[in-house]
């Protein structure tokens, strides 16, 4: 059997709960090259020696802050040209996942945990653009729509 | 006993802090750390701070003996992780304490798991306090997600 080729995974997120729940995915990223994006200088702790980039956190309500994010995602997508994006949200990942589909990335997204009764704005939003579209409520689930597979906790 | 208050890093809650606060005065004898946000409240029986870096926030957690705050799922992950008994008053919509009542619905969610505590309003705070520190600790959650959902990630990334 040949060896999994390793590819560059672009790992982002939002800080609080978004974080969280994008770290406790990463047995999944095993293998391959991960870089990670999310808010806070801080958070490079809970990475080791792997890559961090600090990003702005943004809200839908900052309209001059959303194309300022834009633009930043669209800057570290074409410096890391990421073979996978993947991001549990919110805003910063949702572009990371739209804009990184059409830089020729796959893209994953895995809504919120804490979207229990319907999905996020952005996670309503990302699905044509997420290759792999997941929500962690398997009653979210529908065809056309996000799949479950799980959930972040166990 | 050695508690950690939480309101996490978007918006005050001052509803919670009111309530913890209050019920510090009516049982001393316990250091309360707390993370308050940007308030107008001066806690008289806690040690408030407005925000905590995230190293001093893991800090925190560590040294605390259970964690009482709102019922955002960061908040809730770094107490289950390490196996602290939490206390959560989800923040309401109507209120104007969030955008949407999602933390109602995580607290619905995370009330069955052992370890935690739900207050649904702040009238329920005191019972829930005396639940939570009859608690001696709770099962340490792990740092990963389950099993299926790593493997559809991961099949799904060797195949791209």
């Amino acid at each position: 059997m040949r060896a999994r080729p390793r590819k560059k995974i672009l790992a982002i997120s939002s800080g609080g709960g978004h974080w969280i729940e994008l770290l406790r995915l990463r047995p999944a990223f095993e293998g391959h090259f991960v870089v990670y994006a999310t808010v806070s200088e801080a958070y490079r702790a809970h990475v080791g020696d792997a890559p961090l980039v600090v990003i702005d956190d943004v809200t839908r309500w900052d309209r001059v802050g959303l194309v300022r994010s834009a633009l930043q995602i669209t800057r570290l997508l074409l410096a890391e040209r990421p073979d996978i994006v993947v991001s549990t949200g919110a805003l910063p990942g949702f572009f990371g996942v739209v804009l990184g589909k059409r830089l020729g990335a796959k893209t994953i997204w895995v809504d919120s945990l804490a979207n229990v009764e319907e999905l996020s704005l952005s996670g309503e939003k990302v699905g044509p653009h997420a290759d792999l579209w997941l929500t962690q409520w398997e009653e979210l689930a529908y065809p056309g729509g996000p799949r479950y597979a799980g959930s972040v906790i166990d | 006993m050695r508690l950690l208050v939480t309101v996490g890093a978007q918006m005050p809650f001052d509803r919670l802090i009111r309530a913890v606060d209050a019920w510090a005065g009516a049982h001393p004898g316990h250091a309360i750390r707390a993370q308050v946000g940007e308030t107008e409240l001066t806690p008289a029986h806690l040690d408030a701070v407005p925000f905590l870096q995230p190293a001093a926030f893991d800090r925190a957690y560590d040294e605390a003996d259970a964690v009482i705050g709102h019922a955002g799922i960061g908040t809730l992950f770094a107490a289950m992780e390490r196996g602290k008994p939490i206390l959560v008053l989800p923040r309401e919509a109507r209120r104007r304490e969030t955008r949407n009542d999602h933390q109602i619905a995580t607290a619905r969610r995370f009330v069955s798991r052992p370890g935690v505590v739900v207050a649904w309003s702040e009238d329920e705070v005191p019972a829930a306090m005396e639940r939570l520190l009859s608690l001696r600790g709770a099962p340490s959650l792990s740092a990963r997600a389950e099993g299926p959902l790593i493997d559809a990630i991961a099949r799904f990334i060797d195949r791209s």
